[in-house]
């Protein structure tokens, strides 16, 4: 039953997608970037391939295994899933940035403060979920935006490049979760108290029995809306556009009444925000707390995710199933291989998708604007 | 001891010194870099790629002086991918660079489990051998003696001979070159590769000041190293001079947290970093920045 | 044939649909001064940097002193004509501003001993060529600091210390006074008394008729004619250049003047290299076109922008309709009603990434906007893209084409439409034909002529003396950021008004 849903709602996307891609067969912007997509994907098998060889083991061994541990069973996949969800929030907030013409590589201390921030608010503050659970997404929200805020008004203020900026407030939120931990967490432990009850986002598993013992929870539907709200806000309202314009063209955007140093400030601050919930379906759906460490890196590897999406919100979200395959299969082959293989593919990605994009654009004689 | 009679020391002085290494060859080899118009947020992976590197040199030829060339060839070889990304196939600068730096360190990371078995560093390689810390020992090692004279190289080339003129004529207007038979994408190159040979050795002084590698052992230093080039306004000793203050500033947070002071840990850690911040602030905008800095070069233009 | 210097043969190119260059043929001799001569968009440009070896020539032969030249990529190529003697001036300079004179002249064959540069020997080769051709720079000067005119002297030695012996200036007298015309008219005699040969590529006919012995006339990418100086006249060669008389004609309804619609009352603005425009006043009234005649470089850019709200006042008063704007920003000045056709179409126009479409809705996301910014009315751009694009026959004309992919008279077309709609009150026009094919400008010319009968105050900027005088009502002139005086061209006889704002352009009154 849950299954035909699923296919309900999938078919027409699907439909969708191809009638583009056939329209486009002659050249366009959503071809150009599945032939990055494709191509990437392969480069990284390649280099992949080459590594696992290195370490003297099987590449399709490796790959049969991954792919075995992933899709094809309902619990890799739920995982797969799981995983994907921070992922593809952490790729929707770089894509803010990006579109607007800057980059937040501060994500992972944007979302180290909005999950610790959640983690309180859902620990502390008492009422009916439907007030609770919004209020601690919103004070994520928030928490995020603040360092981004920052490095946005030091670069509209005094043009301090927010690539270093945003690098180094990773660094500062790291140094002062060092501080401030110790006062929160529980005893002995780097995690802070439980979240009440009301603040929990539900486990899917409470509606698809069969995904039982998964961590798969309802931070899977902020993720999709997030991608809606995002594609909307770009290229749907007044806002986005003028974000889209000062990151194309900042000097024709100042000359026609945009003001630009807003627009960036705006940018990184929604690009904070987003990166703030990067958190939630950890923080309130599944380990209930906050956690030192337990991102692992998602707000780099959001980056991947973003550039292999070609910066588009439904892009993003494939990508993100895509890297979130990759990350779950890394533990699966750990047996075989070094885990940390995952780290290199996922750069591997954005090396080959970063350097197949101009070389699209000259395939694809891209004369419609991306 | 209270801190100003440490900084006072002569240990403080040496540890200076060999804090300041990486951060001044960091600042150095980007200034080549960008000077010539390519931005290079890679730094950091370079440190990082030659700091692994240097540590399986030393540790598979059992030799300190095949660590160094290790990491001197690691910087090289990055940086012809990086050139060749960015200059050949003519991919974003900055997105290139953070990805160089992902790639360094996982690469990084899946052979120092391979190699060392372990997730977080290699064990101590003797072939650096021991020291003392002294003033007068480090002043001798050749690593610190390299840097001094890299440095001095380093404004030579850029200002008074034939590649550091046309490195700053193509930085800045890249047509004005061409126009006279100068390729500027052979100059990027060139200053691609320097920058690379020269940060890939601040990164194999890393590895072998700490005698091991460590995970992600650069903590951010080719970032505060751009963040010092740029302070110097892309000129090369104004730059190592910047690069020369936060190895400082590292040594007193160093100092600080090896001592025990009144000052909180987390504030002693954050230091480094917000001084960077500050030091972005202060220098404002980057109008003294090479002309065509990030700005893509094709013939027909 | 084997005498002559330069020889070019049946040289074609073409960039995609459009020929720039079919079948051209000249040839130059020692010590000939040779001009080439033709309309904005005949193909000059284009020979010039088949000639240089900037870029490939899709067919043909260029011959320096009787050796084909020839190289597999740019670089050889160029690096094969300097070797052959020859020389380009470019019209915008390729010097570096933060390297001094003598290192921009020795890029590229830097003498060098021991490693190090060694200039000396450079620096005194420049002051002899200096004093040789009258060519006065200091040789260690920084470019930054050079005035236009001693830049170009720059960019001659540069050619002259290679040992150029063909000599090619491609616009050369556009940015110049005309004293400074006056001055390099005089080296560039002293260069053909010593056996040099000098192309000189341009647009202005007294010039060639004052300065050369042999003239070549193209049109739309070839060559019409070749002429002995001697033996032809300006009206010959406009014709030629012109074809089927294409003197600028709009056909304007002068009806009755307005009220002062946008006032100027004693602008100044200050830049870093010093006062840029210095204490401008004047008024546009509804319905009127006033153009801004002078020399680039005295000011008139920074009028436009300080008046469009983009570069701050140092002192003064701007005013729409009797409002006080002067402090307004940008944007608040285009909500209420001035417009701004921006000098750069690249930079400041259009994002060259956008479409079209959205393009047209830079500065007008409110006329759009629904639902409290949560929307934009998608449907109703559609429809004003398509009604622009029909208007001005925009090609190709398809709204969800990015901008980048349209010529450079579409992309204006584009920019014109947009700051035509919603029935501007006062309308600022820098270059807004610069660039631009003739049928593409004679439709921009016919909006601009249009909106004004409709009752919109036109600031018109221009290098185009024949534009000013087909459009304008009055016309005055910019000098080192002043204005020195105002003509009439209604009152004048055809052809004066020329001569008339050259003498004012030059300092006399």
């Amino acid at each position: 039953m849950k299954l035909v849903a699923v296919v309900v709602v999938a078919a027409p996307l699907l439909f969708a997608f191809g009638r583009r891609l056939y329209r486009e067969r002659r050249g366009g912007p959503l071809l150009a970037q599945v032939w990055v997509a494709l191509s990437a994907t392969l480069l990284s098998l390649l280099v992949g391939s080459m590594l696992i060889l290195a370490v003297g083991s099987s590449p399709l061994e490796v790959y049969r295994l991954l792919l075995a541990g992933t899709w094809g069973n309902l619990h890799g996949i739920s995982q797969v899933f799981f995983k994907a969800t921070p992922l593809a929030l952490a790729g929707l907030s770089f894509t803010i940035a990006f579109r607007a013409g800057l980059f937040n590589i501060g994500i992972e201390g944007q979302l180290t403060l909005g999950a610790f921030a959640m983690a309180l608010t859902g620990a502390y503050v008492r009422g009916p979920s439907w007030l609770v659970v919004p209020l601690c997404l919103v004070a994520g929200a928030v928490a995020g935006a603040v360092p981004a805020a920052l490095a946005g008004l030091f670069k509209a203020t005094r043009g301090a490049h927010e690539v270093i900026t945003t690098m180094m407030l990773n660094f500062v939120v790291r140094a002062a979760m060092v501080g401030v931990g110790p006062l929160v967490f529980v005893r002995e432990s780097t995690h802070t108290v439980p979240i009440l009850a009301a603040a929990e986002l539900p486990r899917l598993s409470l509606y698809f029995p069969s995904l039982h013992g998964s961590a798969l929870n309802a931070g899977l539907l902020i993720a999709v809306v997030a991608a809606l709200l995002v594609g909307w806000l770009l290229w749907r309202t007044p806002l986005g556009f003028s974000l889209r314009a000062v990151g194309l063209g900042a000097d024709a955007a100042e000359a026609s009444g945009v003001r630009t140093g807003r627009a960036i400030i705006t940018a990184m601050a929604l690009s904070g925000a987003m990166a703030g919930l990067v958190g939630a379906s950890f923080v309130l759906g599944y380990k209930r707390y906050y956690e030192d460490g337990f991102s692992g890196g998602v707000g780099f590897m959001g980056i991947a995710v973003a550039v292999l999406g070609g910066a588009r919100p439904v892009g993003v979200l494939v990508a993100a199933l895509a890297l979130g395959t990759l990350s779950e299969g890394g533990l699966c082959i750990n047996s075989v291989v070094p885990k940390e293989i995952v780290d290199v593919l996922q750069a591997t990605v954005i090396f080959a998708a970063v350097a197949m994009t101009p070389l699209s654009r000259r395939l694809f004689r891209l004369a419609e604007a991306t | 001891m209270r801190l100003p009679e440490l900084v006072a020391a002569a240990p403080f002085v040496a540890a200076s010194l060999r804090f300041s290494v990486p951060y001044v060859l960091a600042a150095l080899g980007g200034t080549f870099s960008e000077r010539a118009g390519v931005v290079n947020l890679a730094l950091e992976g370079l440190l990082l790629g030659g700091a692994f590197a240097a540590t399986l040199g030393a540790w598979f030829a059992d030799r300190a002086w095949a660590g160094v060339l290790a990491g001197g060839l690691s910087g090289m070889l990055l940086m012809a991918l990086y050139a060749l990304f960015v200059l050949r196939l003519g991919a974003d600068q900055i997105v290139t660079g953070v990805a160089l730096n992902l790639f360094v360190d996982g690469l990084s990371r899946f052979f120092l489990k391979s190699v060392f078995d372990s997730s977080a560093n290699s064990p101590r390689i003797d072939a650096w051998g021991t020291t003392t810390g002294s003033l007068a020992d480090t002043v001798k090692e050749p690593l610190v003696l390299g840097t001094i004279v890299l440095v001095a190289l380093g404004v030579v080339v850029m200002n008074r001979m034939r590649f550091g003129l046309r490195i700053r004529a193509v930085g800045d207007v890249p047509a004005a070159a061409a126009s006279l038979g100068v390729s500027p994408l052979r100059v990027r190159a060139g200053a691609l590769l320097v920058c690379g040979v020269v940060v890939g050795l601040g990164g194999a002084w890393l590895a072998a000041d700490q005698r091991q590698f460590v995970a992600g052992m650069s903590r951010g230093r080719g970032y505060i190293a751009l963040a010092a080039m740029i302070f110097g306004g892309w000129r090369p000793l104004w730059g190592v001079a910047a690069a020369l203050f936060f190895g400082v500033a590292a040594t007193v947070q160093n100092t600080m947290q090896a001592h025990g002071t009144v000052v909180p840990d987390w504030a002693v850690q954050m230091m480094p970093y917000v001084l960077t911040l500050i030091a972005l602030l202060v220098a404002g905008r980057r109008n003294r920045a090479p002309t065509a800095l990030g700005r893509p070069w094709s013939s027909g233009q | 044939m084997s005498a002559d210097a330069l020889d070019v043969r049946a040289v074609s190119k073409r960039y995609g649909d459009c020929i720039a260059n079919r079948d051209v043929s000249f040839s130059a001799a020692r010590g000939e001064l040779h001009a080439i001569v033709g309309e904005n968009g005949a193909g000059k440009s284009t020979l010039m940097h088949l000639l240089y070896g900037t870029e490939p020539a899709d067919s043909g032969e260029v011959r320096l002193f009787g050796t084909l030249r020839r190289g597999r990529s740019a670089t050889e190529q160029v690096a094969a004509s300097i070797a052959a003697g020859l020389g380009m001036v470019h019209q915008h300079f390729m010097l570096v501003p933060s390297l001094t004179v003598v290192e921009n002249v020795v890029l590229g064959r830097e003498p060098v001993t021991a490693g190090l540069l060694s200039l000396d020997t450079a620096i005194a080769d420049l002051q002899k060529l200096g004093a040789r051709y009258g060519l006065d720079v200091d040789p260690l000067a920084e470019v930054s600091t050079l005035s236009v005119g001693e830049a170009q002297r720059v960019e001659i030695l540069k050619v002259l210390w290679r040992g150029a012996e063909i000599l090619i200036l491609d616009e050369p007298t556009q940015i110049l006074t005309p004293t400074e015309v006056e001055a390099l008219f005089a080296i560039l005699r002293e260069l053909a008394a010593a056996g040099k040969t000098v192309i000189l590529v341009t647009h202005k006919l007294d010039e060639v008729m004052a300065l050369c012995q042999k003239v070549t006339v193209m049109r739309a990418g070839e060559v019409v004619a070749t002429h002995l100086v001697a033996e032809t006249t300006p009206k010959q060669l406009a014709a030629e250049m012109v074809g089927e008389g294409n003197v600028v004609e709009v056909t304007r309804t002068h009806g009755e003047l307005g009220e002062p619609r946008l006032e100027l009352d004693k602008i100044v603005v200050r830049r870093q290299a010093g006062i840029a425009v210095d204490g401008v006043s004047l008024t546009v009234r509804a319905g009127e076109i006033v153009g801004v005649a002078g020399v680039q470089g005295n000011g008139q850019t920074e009028l436009v922008l300080a008046v469009a709200g983009l570069l701050d006042l140092s002192s003064g008063k701007i005013r729409l309709s009797q409002r006080d704007i002067s402090r307004a920003s940008s944007g608040k000045r285009r909500a209420l009603g001035l417009h701004h056709v921006a000098e750069d179409r690249h930079q400041r126009g259009l994002v060259l990434d956008f479409t079209v479409e959205e393009n047209l809705m830079l500065g007008r996301t409110a006329t759009y906007s629904r639902w409290l910014g949560l929307d934009l009315d998608r449907v109703r751009l559609r429809i004003d893209c398509e009604e622009v694009i029909r208007h001005f026959d925009v090609r190709p004309p398809r709204p969800e084409l990015s901008a980048r992919s349209l010529s450079g008279g579409n992309q204006q077309k584009v920019l014109v439409g947009r700051e035509l709609l919603d029935s501007p009150q006062a309308l600022l026009c820098a270059q807004p034909t610069r660039g631009v094919d003739l049928g593409a400008a004679a439709r921009i010319r016919a909006a601009i002529a249009a909106a004004a009968d409709a009752g919109c105050a036109v600031l018109l900027v221009s290098t185009e003396l024949e534009e000013l005088e087909a459009l304008c009502d009055r016309v005055v002139v910019m000098r080192r950021g002043r204005l020195v005086g105002e003509l009439t061209p209604k009152t004048l006889q055809p052809g004066t008004l020329r001569q008339r704002l050259g003498a004012l352009m030059a300092g006399a009154s």
